[in-house]
């Protein structure tokens, strides 16, 4: 018992992340009809954007120490933060500390901006060119977009941790009435799991409850209609994209603790978010949420010792397997509208 | 009744493609006016540098190929000379490679086998490259080897760890200098013996490649001759990058150490996760809960940033090492890039020193020749103290550092700290040990 509900709750954040970036990929897809590829650039992009903010927190200044020698028994270079100079010693290492969750603040107009001259500068060229087009030009993108990442920051991942009062672990076990160690979890996926819900809210509450949102999915339903009525689709479909790609950015952000950040880590994520977004049914976004933290939750238990006793390798193509059964019984995915790439 | 359509034009073409067929691989067949493969004539010869450039382990590879220039520059005559002055064997003297002229040309082995491959095979053909070396990835060190052999043309391994690589896939082309698992489980085991007590209960998790089996499978053998316990083996996926679904059930599982066998952004993740788990904090069985890192690189271990420190493992070879070789290197590596080596450029500095000291020593570049004047030798003065390159299976045989992530860091180079220096003689073992059996050398190949 203790088992399943740890690979449950291992699940729930594997799963927030899929299910963040199915999300973006799936708005883009209702709106703008584009299959894009570069979509797990972006969540790389995000979770360099946390990177960044913590190198410009710690730019520092070199101070001699004559006490101390380097490796080449030199007098060491102490680098002091210019944050410390401007806002004492203590103030500045708390801010540094904090360099995660700020980067949130920083990341939103920075996504907000690579999504839209993304969109505006290359992806609308390809509105109208068939979907194979769309693939290799959003792939090649991401290609580019991962080769100038490891160019700035190298190939290695780069450790961002988080705030000290995230680090160490719940002990979760013992408030069901578990032994001591049965359930433990990270405070930070914890953290990670809030923030996904949030986001997922918010998106929701903003495409149901808004003007904006009313003729965003005004045009998801009948672009031309709502084009013959006026009203500029094109523009809204722009903010859109730059929505999704901020989305797939703050998904990006939020995991740099729970793994360094590398330049491939886009990659990673990408091919798991497309089967996502099928299963959970092509331009379905409630489809995409739930099909996202279903596969994140099977991948968990797929890896169970137990389970892999009796399947062995099941862990590594479990998720293929599920979208396959699910497509077969449910061509449409598990929430597929009618008519939806079916054209 | 078949019809054939045979036309005149048709003929020549066929004729042409097959003639251009037959004296395409040169280098199987090449013209009997040479000896050897790529028997330089000139007045330089040229070393062939294949390394991660690209992909996952390229800023390894980078630092790779900082100590191959360093060390044909010194080679060459340039610079301080670097271990060309502690080394024991006297034989080279800075007029290159028996008064040829070092050079050199670079290929890119992505960590992937096949990419690997066809970068040397391009060196040995296009660039004529008389010797290769490099690589960062054990599976990329048996496929490289594998092709020296049948091209003809010595294989100086670079950064390659398992057993296999001089065990059961040895090549007598082939010659490494970096330790390997054994060795590791060997010196790790008794000082995990004497930290954490001869009871405990081990859980591995394992990269599920060459590398990784050969690394449980020591690690595993040496522990538990000292009486730990191994509770479970856990294979996990080469691609893998979130652990959590691995790492929690180790806690309940009885354990009370874990054993990471992966390397580079595998190890960065699961440690990282394992610490983020609060595995550290625990207590289980009465005692503190450990995790043993048993293949330590200080490159990969900046990736882990604080989750490093206190946790043990081996290298091949560390910079703080104060004897005059180690300090010579890292003098002049630190002078020339303002940062001190790797354990990776240590070895691949050393291998081109090794191969170029067995040239001069042989009086020839013949592979043959070359191969004999490295079986069975022994030196000193390239900063593991007293070293064999073994004859019977071209295995290096030296001190094994065991090292610890240091608790209070002076720089972001200063992350590890020298535990013990385990002697050559308790990482020894018999060229037909049962971790190593199975492959057999051959004979050496001068290809040509």
């Amino acid at each position: 018992m203790d088992a399943i509900i740890l690979q449950i709750l291992n699940g729930l954040d594997k799963g927030s992340a899929y299910a963040l970036i199915a999300l973006g990929l799936t708005l883009i897809f209702g709106t703008l009809g584009v299959v894009n590829f570069a979509h797990g650039a972006l969540f790389m992009i995000g979770a360099f954007c946390a990177v960044t903010l913590n190198r410009l927190l710690t730019l520092s200044h070199q101070v001699v120490d004559e006490t101390r020698t380097d490796f080449l028994g030199n007098p060491l270079k102490v680098d002091i933060p210019y944050v410390q100079d401007l806002f004492g010693e203590a103030a500045g290492a708390t801010i540094i500390d904090w360099s995660v969750p700020l980067a949130i603040l920083f990341s939103i107009p920075v996504m907000i901006v690579i999504g839209v001259v993304m969109e505006r500068g290359l992806i609308k060229h390809f509105y109208k060119r068939p979907h194979a087009d769309q693939i290799l030009v959003t792939f090649g993108l991401a290609i580019v977009l991962q080769e100038i990442i490891k160019q700035l920051f190298g190939a290695n991942p780069i450790p961002t941790p988080a705030p000290e009062v995230f680090r160490g672990s719940l002990d979760f076990g013992v408030m069901l009435g578990f032994d001591p160690n049965a359930i433990i979890y990270p405070y930070w996926r914890l953290v990670y799991f809030a923030f996904a819900a949030i986001i997922i809210g918010a998106v929701f509450a903003f495409l149901q409850f808004t003007t904006f949102g009313m003729v965003v999915r005004a045009g998801m339903a009948d672009r031309e209609t709502v084009g013959l009525l006026g009203i500029n689709i094109d523009r809204r479909f722009t903010i859109m994209f730059g929505l999704a790609a901020a989305v797939a950015g703050l998904a990006g952000v939020m995991y740099a603790p729970i793994n360094s950040p590398n330049y491939h880590m886009g990659m990673d994520f990408l091919v798991l978010s497309f089967v996502v977004v099928v299963v959970g049914g092509m331009g379905s976004l409630p489809g995409a949420v739930l099909a996202g933290f279903l596969l994140g939750i099977l991948e968990s238990f797929a890896s169970m010792n137990e389970i892999k006793a009796i399947l062995p390798g099941i862990d590594q193509i479990i998720i293929y397997l599920v979208a396959i059964i699910i497509l077969l019984t449910r061509p449409r995915g598990l929430m597929g509208r009618k008519g939806v790439m079916e054209d | 009744m078949s019809k054939t359509t045979l036309s005149r034009r048709g003929l020549l073409r066929t004729g042409a493609v097959a003639g251009a067929g037959v004296a395409l691989p040169t280098i199987f067949t090449a013209s009997s006016a040479r000896a050897f493969t790529n028997e330089p004539t000139g007045g330089s010869v040229t070393l062939g540098f294949n390394v991660p450039q690209t992909g996952p382990y390229a800023d390894e590879g980078a630092d790779e190929l900082r100590a191959y220039e360093l060390a044909v520059e010194h080679l060459n005559g340039g610079g301080d000379g670097g271990m060309l002055s502690t080394f024991s064997s006297k034989a080279l003297d800075g007029t290159g490679i028996m008064g040829k002229k070092v050079e050199y040309v670079t290929g890119d082995t992505q960590t992937k086998s096949d990419a690997a491959r066809a970068s040397a095979k391009s060196m040995i053909e296009k660039d004529g490259a008389i010797m290769i070396t490099g690589g960062s990835s054990s599976g990329v060190a048996v496929a490289v080897q594998g092709l020296c052999q049948e091209a003809g043309v010595i294989f100086m391994a670079g950064l390659t760890h398992s057993n296999d690589t001089t065990g059961k896939d040895k090549k007598a082309n082939g010659f490494r200098h970096f330790f390997n698992a054994y060795m590791s489980g060997a010196a790790l085991a008794p000082v995990l013996a004497k930290a954490y007590g001869g009871d405990r209960k081990a859980y591995h998790l394992t990269a599920d490649y060459t590398w990784g089996w050969t690394q449980e499978e020591s690690i595993k053998a040496a522990t538990e001759a000292l009486g730990w316990e191994t509770i479970e083996t856990v294979k996990t996926p080469l691609a893998q990058t979130d652990f959590s679904s691995y790492i929690a059930p180790v806690l309940n599982s009885g354990a009370d150490v874990l054993v990471l066998n992966h390397y580079g952004g595998n190890m960065v993740n699961s440690l990282t996760n394992a610490v983020q788990f609060g595995l550290r904090e625990k207590q289980v069985n009465g005692k503190n809960f450990e995790i043993v890192v048993p293949l330590f690189s200080r490159l990969m271990a900046r990736g882990a940033g604080e989750n490093i420190k206190g946790i043990l493992g081996s290298t091949n070879w560390h910079w703080s090492l104060q004897d005059d070789g180690s300090k010579a290197f890292v003098k002049s590596f630190g002078t020339k890039y303002g940062f001190p080596p790797s354990q990776a450029a240590h070895t691949c500095y050393v291998q081109t020193l090794l191969y170029a000291d067995a040239v001069q020593r042989a009086g020839s570049f013949d592979p043959c020749a070359v191969a004999e004047a490295l079986e069975g030798f022994e030196f000193d003065g390239l900063g593991n103290g007293p070293t064999l390159y073994r004859a019977e299976d071209h295995q290096c045989f030296k001190d094994v550092l065991v090292v610890r992530g240091k608790e209070n860091p002076t720089s972001e180079f200063d992350l590890l700290e020298v535990v013990e220096i385990t002697p050559r003689g308790q990482v020894e073992y018999a060229p037909d040990h049962p971790m190593f059996a199975g492959g057999a050398l051959g004979s050496c190949n001068p290809g040509a």
